[in-house]
């Protein structure tokens, strides 16, 4: 039996695992991980199996996490970082722009930093503030980081695998909203390499990217769309640094129409760069403007506003329904 | 406050010397005179490196002079396999563990960020300068961390057993980053030493809007105990050290260290320090000169007029070699920018470097 029906957040547990008795150079670090196995049991059971020195519960500070994690890399760990949540990830900022994504560049190649650090974020959790943002963009931002977001559970198990054997900083960002929705994990091939996008669902009409939790979100308008008579190409971007265009190009020339959807604010997001590249190279093959679907370019509201400011499916239909009038 | 070596020259161990005493103790007159080539020659490196600045060949340098004391005493009383993590200041301890000083020079010159590579044995683990203030503590913490992850410390023998030293000055005690590297290294009882050169200024701003308590005791809260010396004393650099490093390489956790030392030139070379010091104060730091008060010792004890002409004679050569080298620098092609973002192949990279090199050739073929 190769293929288990799992929650996201057992996947990136199974998959921390397997690196784990992979490479005893892996360890965990983060606040809370350890004894109570994370603040979303991602890493439950992980400290009685492989002890205290490889799953450490630190210090709550989140600057000496990623700071002593590059100390650890430079000694040849390869450190997995738990951030606890996204909005709690600024303190380490520092660490991670000016140290962790330049450290290799400033020594010349002669210093490889395979650390990753694991991010739950997005909302449609009813969270207080600092737990519900999509920090994505800041990090995408940064030359020497590389950023992924698995949308399911098979992606989950194997792309934290992929990450943790990178020799380059990885930031997974995990989308907490899925972590309890089970898939299918096959646990023989991954299928397809980290920094890869994936077409998800075939159509002609109107291509719509994203990724995370919005990957789910999107597939509901998709369904809603083909009773309408409208038929979307759905692609799962999975790795937010770099992008892998092909796909999302050669979708685009064949439905003539794009719209990128995301929790995070519109503005200087993933989406707009994707929205810039597929203008500058798709420009004859466009039917109508890229759309952007986007959270509000307001803080993160308060719980009870979060069904506003999040796209949902609606949202994400009237961006196609626009597209279409052109 | 650890002295061994009076302002004036005398050997006259203060009474807080005294545990410190044996590791002082093992050192021979050869010793002492190492001591004193090494800073000698680093000052007159430091000048040339002024001067070279001054003459529009660098595009910034950071004075030590002044500093040589804390520097050289406490790099000789590292091991070899000891891992040094220095601020951007540290000029004498990179040449005591053997980074040729022209990769300073390439620093400052703009034609690296870093410029050797620490890991490679003849650099001695010496890492590279850290520009973003206190930063590299946790890096250091982190690399004690995995020195006991790999229980290569407190096995006993002293010639293998590991430990790590990380250099920062008043003003960075201030930086979170440090203060969270004291708490995970005593979390963790990391086999470290953290060195504080405090050179009383952190640019313009004096060591007391920086600290109300003397520095050494900053640890205290943390778990981790100080020893407070004076910086322009090699003899007390070393064997404070040396016995704050054994202690680190025993078992006995994270420790800190407060060099009391002067800034005698400019923050850089950017700076003008008669704007906020005053000439009383420098005049009075002049006279605890670390050079000066060993070369009264040395006298004293025996060294003569040949000895002193040859080092300075040496130190000369040292920086006129540096100044003819710095002259030859070239700078790497662009190409070079796109090499080493990624330790792993990266199609941005390739495209970016590609497309640098067709529009560099465009202007070829129009001309």
């Amino acid at each position: 039996m190769t293929t288990q029906n799992l929650p996201l957040a057992k996947a990136i547990n199974l998959g921390l695992r397997e690196a784990m008795l992979a490479d005893p150079k892996v360890v965990l670090m983060g606040e809370d991980i350890g004894t109570l196995g994370g603040v979303f049991r991602v890493t439950e059971g992980l400290k009685t199996e492989f002890g205290e020195h490889r799953v450490m519960d630190t210090p709550l500070a989140e600057s000496g996490i990623v700071g002593s994690a590059i100390g650890l890399a430079m000694r040849g760990y390869r450190p997995v970082v738990e951030i606890q949540f996204d909005g709690f990830i600024f303190p380490a900022f520092d660490q991670i722009t000016t140290q962790l994504a330049k450290l290799t560049f400033r020594h010349e190649g002669a210093l490889s930093m395979p650390v990753v650090i694991r991010v739950p974020y997005g909302g449609h959790i009813g969270a207080v503030e600092h737990h519900q943002e999509s920090p994505e963009a800041y990090f995408a931002h940064t030359a020497g980081l590389r950023l992924v977001s698995p949308s399911n559970p098979h992606d989950a198990y194997w792309m934290i695998q992929e990450a943790i054997a990178s020799n380059d900083p990885v930031m997974f960002f995990e989308p907490k909203s899925r972590y309890w929705p089970k898939g299918d994990v096959d646990t023989k091939a991954s299928g397809y390499p980290l920094h890869a996008s994936r077409v998800v669902r075939e159509g002609t009409d109107v291509t719509i990217v994203g990724h995370g939790a919005m990957v789910s979100m999107i597939l509901q308008a998709a369904d809603v769309a083909a009773n309408e008579g409208t038929s979307v190409e759905v692609i799962d971007l999975r790795s937010l640094s770099p992008i892998d265009y092909a796909p999302i190009l050669a979708s685009v020339a064949k439905t003539g129409r794009l719209v990128v959807a995301q929790e995070a604010p519109g503005f200087v997001s993933l989406g707009s760069e994707i929205a810039a590249t597929v203008h500058e190279k798709s420009f004859y093959l466009l039917e109508s403007p890229v759309l952007r679907v986007s959270g509000f370019d307001t803080p993160f509201p308060p719980a009870k506003q979060e069904a506003v400011y999040l796209p949902d499916a609606d949202r994400i239909l009237d961006a196609v329904d626009r597209a279409m009038s052109y | 406050m650890v002295q061994l070596l009076t302002p004036e020259g005398k050997f006259a161990p203060s009474a807080s010397a005294e545990e410190f005493l044996p590791y002082f103790e093992k050192l021979t007159d050869a010793d002492y005179r190492k001591f004193y080539t090494d800073m000698v020659t680093v000052r007159r490196y430091d000048t040339e490196a002024t001067n070279l600045q001054r003459q529009g060949q660098l595009a910034l340098w950071v004075p030590s002079h002044g500093q040589e004391g804390a520097q050289v005493g406490s790099a000789y009383a590292t091991k070899d396999q000891d891992h040094i993590f220095p601020a951007y200041r540290e000029h004498a301890i990179a040449h005591i563990r053997g980074v040729d000083l022209i990769q300073l020079i390439r620093q400052f010159k703009g034609i690296t960020h870093g410029g050797w590579n620490p890991f490679d044995p003849k650099h001695k683990n010496f890492h590279i300068y850290t520009l973003v203030i206190g930063s590299h503590a946790l890096h250091s913490t982190g690399y004690a961390m995995g020195i006991n992850l790999d229980g290569a410390t407190n096995t006993g023998n002293p010639d293998t057993d590991e430990a790590v030293i990380v250099y920062f000055g008043d003003g960075a005690t201030s930086q979170g980053d440090v203060s969270e590297a004291f708490v995970f290294a005593a979390s963790y009882q990391t086999p470290q030493v953290f060195f504080v050169q405090n050179n009383h200024w952190a640019i313009s701003v004096p060591v007391s809007v920086q600290a109300r308590v003397p520095l050494y005791l900053r640890g205290t809260g943390f778990g981790i105990p100080g020893t407070q010396l004076d910086g322009n004393d090699v003899f007390a650099s070393y064997a404070v050290t040396a016995k704050h490093l054994d202690d680190a390489r025993n078992g006995r956790g994270p420790s800190l260290i407060e060099a009391h030392t002067y800034r005698i030139g400019a923050h850089t070379s950017s700076d003008d320090p008669t704007k906020y010091r005053t000439d009383e104060e420098l005049q009075d730091w002049i006279k605890k000169d670390p050079i000066a008060r060993l070369e009264t010792y040395l006298r004293a004890s025996g060294a003569d007029d040949k000895f002193f002409a040859a080092v300075h004679e040496e130190a000369a050569d040292f920086a006129s070699d540096i100044r003819r080298r710095t002259l030859e620098l070239t700078a790497p092609g662009p190409e070079s920018m796109f090499e080493s973002v990624y330790s792993d192949p990266h199609p941005v990279m390739d495209e970016q470097r590609a497309w640098l090199a067709a529009y560099d050739a465009s202007f070829e073929e129009e001309a």
